[in-house]
């Protein structure tokens, strides 16, 4: 009977929302909002509100090291939920600029419609230090649908093996909760290295786990303390086995910087049980000065919608696409009418007219006035 | 420098002008941030709030007070989201936002004229051939005469009558502007090539009337006149503004045409100059600037087409004292002594006379234009 009454409180207090959304989404609300739709009038007065695009709410936030941030995020009715281990593209505005970077939510999978994700502050980060020093509740971030093959797969592995270094952690801690709150039953043995016991974000909830459940066995390495943690030095064989996981028969999964990684990965390459390891490694950070003194540095030019490629050359992107055999829209070619105008994936480029150089990921730029420094990738 | 032909420059002080203003265009570029999204943000709420509230109020548009207040609001939304956002937005001013609302190419507008379409033919075409006779098809836009090197015909001798037609269906004269119907007529164009961009025209224009001559009257019940009434005369009333605005950037007296000899291999600094001659500023208070889209400082959006508009007013300053250094004119004026100067030249231009492809003299620079040129001007001053 209760159950039944919350039900109903609740389809009651969903009707009206649900009515809404479906008057808004309507091909009267379109006709009537054009040609700017109906997102553009009703994100002015609710700012985490879109028929289409993934926005979500901040409803709290922690800071529970020194350099992380933990949001507790309230995705709008267009997410789609996420598999353990993906990512999320994050976007925030500072400054005025809008900054899109990957995180991996931390929470378990069916943790209902909250998620939780942990940056770290990265000293010549943009986002993460953005996010350490001014996240607050009630910001509202846009977010892409959950993405990537570091996932736990639907048909659960006999054993669990995870590997984390630093803010690595996040996948894999959203792997260990979602495991537990299904009630997982194979053993999980969870190996996190961190430079010293203050530098773990989720330490308490990880320990919590780890007593709290029979089948978990949680171990840790410090790298800039020794002695303090359950397991010496950096990554090595004999970690695994004091993990007492078989790895011919666990799926294992490794998140974290590329030492780690490839420490990882070489293991289970000599043991070819590669088919048995899924690894996700920090991207080097992107530089933020690129010395042009010689005006080049030499690259490979990437268009990733049309997927060709081409070694780059100091010429302006617009004169290499087309000599690519590509026919990218331009005008003016010479940074005026902005028709050439592309979505750079990632990599710097130099504007020729100025000498600047702009290093940020999932910029707009001109291609007509730019030249690559060093690998470019391009959205056409 | 005669009163009759452009001011002259050596190719010395033409490079130091464009560095000049190069190093303008790079100061402001990097400092743009929170203060430019702030404004444009509160501009698209400020038109969004105007919007939904005259045509709320038009709903009840068979109350007399309704009806007015409904209709200036609305007249007032349309202009702010044609001027001072949708045109300057699809410059590219706000692209570095990397936000998707206010993003160049994905901008529409609230007029017939599909945004993509108004992106070639002024961002392009008008921005980069301003004012060069053959080139930029915004002199006269393939309807007026509006030079005197433009060749009369008989046709126009309606020049006022189609002048005055184009203001009160401005949006519709934009909408087809892209198709170069003028082209088509002479032979150099078929309209077989032209069935994509009629489409485009029709899919948007059938939108933006059944919006405002429909949907939005029919939800007014037995009102639906009232409202389709202010409808009509909101767009009619935009048209009207942006018409007289957007002719007094080039067409006032004083302002310089171009051939396309004289602009062959142009250097940076020829290419500001050209922008810089071809323009003409109208002045008045920060209202009249938000209200014109900042086409009141045509020079500066000229010089700078992909810098905020809302910025011009401060570069102005600057601009103003640049030329001033180079005895460059600098043409400005209130809007009714431009406005009247563009009329006279319709009428004029009604009538044969200088024209034949000889480049007839132009009227002096300092006659109108608001002169500044000291006599001796002091170059690049260490």
């Amino acid at each position: 009977m209760a159950s039944e009454a919350l039900v109903c409180a609740q389809v009651f207090t969903e009707m009206p929302q649900r009515l809404t959304r479906k008057l808004l989404g309507s091909a009267l609300a379109d006709a009537l909002a054009t040609p700017h739709g109906v997102d553009r009038y009703v994100e002015l007065v609710r700012p985490a509100f879109s028929l289409h695009e993934v926005r979500a709410e901040v409803v709290s936030v922690r800071r529970p090291t020194a350099r992380g941030v933990t949001l507790t995020l309230r995705p709008n009715a267009n997410w789609q939920g996420f598999c353990a281990g993906q990512f999320v593209r994050l976007s925030v505005e500072i400054d005025g600029v809008r900054h899109t970077r990957c995180y991996s939510p931390a929470s378990s999978a069916h943790a209902g419609d909250l998620i939780e994700l942990t940056a770290h502050a990265q000293p010549d980060g943009v986002v993460s230090p953005f996010l350490r020093a001014s996240a607050r509740a009630g910001m509202v971030v846009s977010l892409s649908q959950a993405d990537g093959d570091f996932a736990l797969p639907d048909e659960r592995p006999e054993q669990v093996l995870l590997i984390s270094g630093g803010s690595g952690i996040t996948p894999v801690m959203s792997m260990l909760r979602t495991l537990c709150h299904e009630g997982y039953r194979g053993p999980i043995a969870f190996l996190h290295y961190a430079r010293d016991e203050h530098d773990v974000a989720y330490a308490r909830q990880l320990a919590e786990l780890a007593s709290g459940h029979a089948n978990v066995r949680l171990l840790r390495g410090y790298t800039r303390k020794m002695g303090v943690g359950e397991l010496k030095g950096r990554f090595g064989r004999e970690h695994v086995r004091a993990a007492g996981i078989d790895s011919t028969r666990a799926l294992t999964f490794a998140c974290g910087p590329s030492a780690l990684v490839d420490a990882v990965r070489a293991t289970w390459a000599q043991d070819e049980l590669d088919a048995r390891l899924y690894v996700e490694q920090f991207a080097p950070p992107a530089p933020a000065r690129v010395d042009t003194t010689d005006g080049h540095v030499a690259g490979t030019l990437r268009f990733a919608r049309s997927g060709v490629a081409a070694t780059g050359t100091p010429a302006p992107l617009l004169d290499q696409a087309e000599a690519a055999g590509l026919t990218p829209t331009s005008g003016c070619r010479m940074g005026i009418c902005h028709t050439c105008t592309c979505r750079k994936l990632e990599g710097a480029v130099r504007d020729v007219r100025t000498g600047e150089v702009s290093t940020a990921p999932d910029e707009l730029i001109q291609i007509c006035v730019n030249a690559p420094v060093g690998d470019v990738t391009l959205d056409i | 420098m005669t009163a009759t032909t452009p001011p002259q420059l050596t190719p010395e002080q033409l490079d130091a002008f464009g560095r000049e203003l190069d190093a303008i265009r790079e100061r402001v570029l990097a400092d743009l941030g929170e203060r430019d999204a702030d404004y444009i943000r509160r501009v698209i709420k400020a038109q969004r709030g105007l919007e939904i509230g005259g045509r709320t109020l038009l709903e009840v548009g068979f109350l007399p007070p309704a009806w007015l207040a409904g209709t200036a609001a609305l007249s007032l939304s349309k202009i702010l989201d044609n001027m001072e956002i949708g045109h300057n937005v699809m410059h590219g001013q706000y692209d570095w936002m990397n936000d998707p609302a206010v993003n160049g190419q994905a901008f529409e507008w609230d007029t017939a004229c599909p945004a993509d379409q108004w992106r070639h033919s002024h961002n392009y075409v008008h921005h980069t051939h301003t004012n060069i006779l053959g080139k930029d098809r915004d002199i006269g836009y393939g309807v007026l005469r509006m030079s005197e090197d433009q060749r009369w015909h008989p046709y126009y001798l309606g020049n006022p009558v189609y002048a005055v037609l184009l203001a009160l269906l401005f949006e519709w004269g934009v909408a087809l502007h892209d198709l170069e119907v003028e082209r088509i007529g002479a032979g150099k164009a078929s309209w077989k090539d032209k069935g994509e961009m009629l489409q485009a025209i029709w899919r948007k224009g059938r939108r933006q009337a059944l919006k405002d001559y429909v949907l939005f009257p029919l939800l007014a019940g037995p009102g639906a006149p009232f409202t389709f009434a202010g409808n009509l005369t909101a767009n009619a009333v935009r048209n009207v503004w942006a018409f007289t605005i957007i002719f007094c950037g080039h067409f006032p007296e004083g302002t310089h045409e171009f051939t396309e000899e004289e602009t062959e291999g142009e250097t940076r600094g020829q290419w500001y100059f050209r922008q810089l001659l071809g323009s003409a500023n109208l002045t008045g208070g920060p209202l009249f600037h938000i209200l014109s889209g900042n086409l009141s400082h045509q020079i500066e959006h000229h010089l700078f087409p992909d810098l905020p508009g809302h910025r011009y007013a401060e570069l102005a300053v600057e601009v103003r004292e640049i030329c001033q250094r180079y005895g460059l004119p600098y043409n400005s004026g209130p809007l009714h002594k431009q406005f009247g100067s563009v009329v006279k030249k319709i009428v004029k231009l009604a009538l044969p006379g200088r024209g034949g492809g000889e480049r007839a003299p132009e009227p002096a620079a300092v006659a109108v234009a608001e002169v500044v040129a000291p006599p001796e001007p002091e170059l690049v001053a260490a």
